[in-house]
C-alpha cells in the first residue's frame, strides 16, 4: 500500500528516465561501451601494441574482425583500450570542472562582493572558443592525459559556474536559508547543507553533457595532433592515423569515428533524459 | 537606451580587459622559463637569456603585464618567433580563408536550419519533427573532423565533385580560392545546423503557444501568415542570440576543419604554432578570436533594440 502510494507520488529517478525509450536504448549503448572499456584487458582479441608485418592494412571480416591497421596492429583491441583513455579523459573533465564550477559559482552566487569580478571572468572565459582555449592550455602543460584534463576543465568550468551562481542567488533569498542564518548557521554550512543539495540537479545535467563535449574536445585535440601523446590510443588519435591510409582503408576512421559519436549521442540522450526526469521545470523541447 | 548602450559597451571594455588578463597569465603561469620552453630543448641557457631579454622577461612581473596590456591595446601583439613579424599581420594574413569558411557555413547553417526549425515546430510531435530532432542530435554528436575526412573521401576523392583540399596556389583567383571552401563550408554548416535549429524550433514552440497567436488565428489570418507574421518575428531574438553564439563553435570546427581540408587558415595558424611553439601567435590569435566573439554578441544584443520594439534598456 505505502509503496504503492510511494510510486504513484514519485516514479523515481530510474523509472522516468527508462520510460523514454531513446533514453533507455542510450543508456544501454553507453552502459555497453563504459563495460567494452573497463573489461578491454580482458575480452580484447589481441595485444593492441602488437605489430604484425603480415596483417598491415588487412581489411575487416577477415583474421580481424574490424581489420588491423598500418602497423598490423588489431583495430577492434586498439578501439577497446583508446575507450579507457577517451572516456576517462571525459569522466575526469566532467568531475573537475564540476568541482570547480560548483565552488566559483557558489562564491559568486552568495557573496555579493564576489559576484561582479567572478561574474566577468566567467564572461571573459567564454569567450574563447573551447578547442581553441584547450589547444593554448595544452601548449603550455605539455601534452600528457592529465594535462589535456587539467586543461578541458579549466575551459568548461565556466559553464557549470554559471548555472551554479544563478540558482544560488534564486537560493539565498528563500525562507529555508533566511531560516537556517536566523539560527546561526555559518555560511558555509548554508552553503554545503541548503543550497548545494537544491542544485544537484541542474549541475548533474550539465555535468554529462560536459561529459560528451570534452569527449568530442579530446578527439578534436588528438586529431589535430596537440592532445595527449599520438602513442597513446585514445579514439581521436586512432582517426589521425586512419586518415593517412583514407583512400585504401577507410575502415581504419570508420570504427574510432562510430565510437565516439555512440558515446558522445548517449550522453546527450540521457543527459536530455536526466534534465526531464529530475527538474520538470527545466523540462523543455530544445 | 543610450544609457544602456554606453553601459554595456563598458562592461565589454571590462571583459576585453580580463581576455587580455587571462591570455598573459596562461602564458607566464607555464611550469619552467617560458623562454626555455619557446626555444625547445636544443636551446643553450645563452639563447634563452638573450631571448628572455628580447621578450622582456627579465623584467618585474607587473612591468611586464603593463607593457603587454599597453600595446595590446594599441594593437601591438607582439612579434612572431617564426616568422619574425608582427603577430597582428600573420594572423591578418590567415585571415580570408577563415572569416570566408565561417561566414559560408552560418549562411548554409541558417538556410537549412531555420526553415526546418519553423516547420517542425509548427507541426510538433508529427514523424518530421522527431526526424529532424533525431538527425539534430546526431549531427552534434559526430565529431566535425570526422565528417570532414568522410565527405572529403567520398564527394571530393572518390565522385571528384569538389576539390580535396588546399586553397589554390598563390595565383589563384579570388572565385578559385572559394571553390576550396565550399566542402569545408558544408560540413562545417551541418554540425552548426544542429544547435541553430534546436534553437529555432523551441523558440517557435513557445511562440505559437502565445495567446496572440490564438487571437490571429481566430482572427482568420491565414496560417502562413500566423506563423512568419506574428511566430517568426517574435521567435527571433533567441535566433539571433543563438547565431552569435555559434561563432565560438563555428571558430572551433574551422580549427579541425581547416586541418582536414588542408587550408591555410587562422586554424592552422594556431595548430602550427603550437607545433613550433610560437606563444606569441597562439596568443594572439586567443585575443584576437574572443574580441571578435564580444563583438558579435554586443552586436547581437544591439540587433535586439531593432528586431523587437518590445525591448527597452
Amino acid at each position: 500500500m505505502t509503496a504503492a502510494a510511494s510510486t504513484s507520488e514519485d516514479p523515481g529517478l530510474w523509472k522516468t528516465l527508462t520510460a523514454r525509450p531513446a533514453v533507455l536504448v542510450a543508456l544501454v549503448v553507453f552502459g555497453a561501451i563504459l563495460a567494452a572499456a573497463i573489461l578491454a584487458p580482458w575480452i580484447a582479441p589481441a595485444d593492441p601494441a602488437r605489430m604484425s608485418v603480415r596483417a598491415r592494412l588487412s581489411p575487416p571480416l577477415g583474421d580481424y574482425i574490424f581489420g588491423a591497421d598500418a602497423f598490423g596492429r588489431d583495430v577492434l583491441s586498439r578501439l577497446l583500450f583508446a575507450g579507457r583513455v577517451s572516456l576517462s579523459i571525459g569522466l575526469g573533465v566532467a568531475v573537475l570542472s564540476t568541482a570547480l564550477g560548483i565552488v566559483i559559482g557558489l562564491a559568486a552566487g552568495f557573496f555579493r562582493r564576489l559576484d561582479a569580478p567572478l561574474s566577468r571572468l566567467i564572461d571573459a572565459m567564454m569567450a574563447f572558443p573551447d578547442i581553441l582555449l584547450a589547444i593554448a592550455l595544452v601548449a603550455i602543460l605539455g601534452g600528457s592525459a592529465a594535462n589535456v584534463v587539467l586543461a578541458l576543465s579549466i575551459v568548461y568550468t565556466p559553464r557549470i559556474a554559471r548555472i551554479v551562481r544563478a540558482a544560488t542567488l534564486v537560493i539565498r533569498e528563500l525562507p529555508y536559508v533566511e531560516a537556517a542564518r536566523a539560527l546561526g548557521s555559518s555560511n558555509l554550512s548554508i552553503m554545503v547543507w541548503h543550497v548545494l543539495p537544491n542544485i544537484v540537479s541542474p549541475i548533474t545535467v550539465q555535468a554529462t553533457f560536459i561529459f560528451a563535449y570534452a569527449m568530442l574536445a579530446e578527439a578534436g585535440l588528438s586529431f589535430l595532433g596537440v592532445g595527449v601523446d599520438p602513442s597513446i590510443p585514445t579514439w581521436g588519435t586512432m582517426v589521425n592515423e586512419g586518415r593517412q591510409y583514407i583512400d585504401q582503408a577507410l575502415y581504419l576512421i570508420l570504427f574510432p569515428g562510430i565510437a565516439i559519436s555512440l558515446a558522445v549521442l548517449s550522453l546527450q540522450l540521457i543527459g536530455d533524459g536526466l534534465r526531464d526526469a529530475l527538474d520538470p521545470r527545466l523540462a523543455k523541447d530544445v | 537606451m543610450l544609457k544602456y548602450i554606453l553601459k554595456r559597451l563598458f562592461g565589454m571594455l571590462v571583459v576585453l580587459f580580463l581576455v587580455l588578463t587571462i591570455t598573459f597569465v596562461i602564458v607566464r603561469v607555464a611550469p619552467g622559463d617560458p623562454a626555455a620552453l619557446m626555444l625547445g630543448p636544443d636551446a643553450t641557457p645563452q639563447d634563452a637569456a638573450e631571448l628572455r631579454a628580447t621578450l622582456g622577461l627579465d623584467q618585474p612581473i607587473l612591468v611586464q603585464y603593463g607593457k603587454f596590456i599597453l600595446s595590446a591595446v594599441q594593437g601591438d601583439l607582439g612579434q612572431s618567433l617564426f616568422f619574425h613579424r608582427p603577430v597582428l599581420s600573420v594572423i591578418a594574413e590567415r585571415a580570408e580563408p577563415s572569416a570566408f569558411l565561417a561566414l559560408f557555413s552560418l549562411i548554409i547553417s541558417i538556410v537549412i536550419a531555420v526553415p526546418i526549425g519553423i516547420f517542425v515546430a509548427y507541426r510538433r510531435g508529427g514523424v518530421a519533427d522527431q526526424g529532424a530532432v533525431s538527425t539534430a542530435m546526431l549531427a552534434a554528436s559526430v565529431p566535425s573532423f570526422w565528417t570532414g575526412l568522410v565527405l572529403q573521401r567520398w564527394l571530393a576523392s572518390d565522385l571528384g565533385w569538389f576539390p580535396a583540399s588546399g586553397y589554390g596556389g598563390p595565383a589563384a583567383g579570388f572565385l578559385d580560392r572559394m571553390g576550396y571552401l565550399v566542402l569545408p563550408a558544408i560540413v562545417l554548416g551541418i554540425v552548426n545546423s544542429a544547435l541553430i535549429l534546436r534553437f529555432t524550433r523551441a523558440s517557435m514552440l513557445d511562440v505559437l503557444g502565445e495567446d496572440y497567436i490564438r487571437t490571429a488565428r481566430s482572427k482568420g489570418m491565414s496560417e502562413g501568415r500566423v506563423v512568419m507574421k506574428h511566430g517568426l518575428k517574435n521567435a527571433a531574438i533567441p535566433i539571433v542570440t543563438v547565431v552569435g553564439l555559434t561563432f565560438a563553435l563555428l571558430v572551433s570546427g574551422a580549427v579541425v576543419t581547416e586541418r582536414v581540408f588542408n587550408i591555410p587558415g587562422m586554424g592552422s595558424l594556431v595548430v602550427g604554432a603550437v607545433l613550433r611553439r610560437d606563444y606569441p601567435i597562439i596568443q594572439g590569435t586567443l585575443i584576437v578570436v574572443a574580441t571578435l566573439y564580444i563583438l558579435i554578441n554586443l552586436c547581437t544584443d544591439l540587433l535586439y533594440l531593432l528586431i523587437d520594439k518590445r525591448v527597452r534598456y
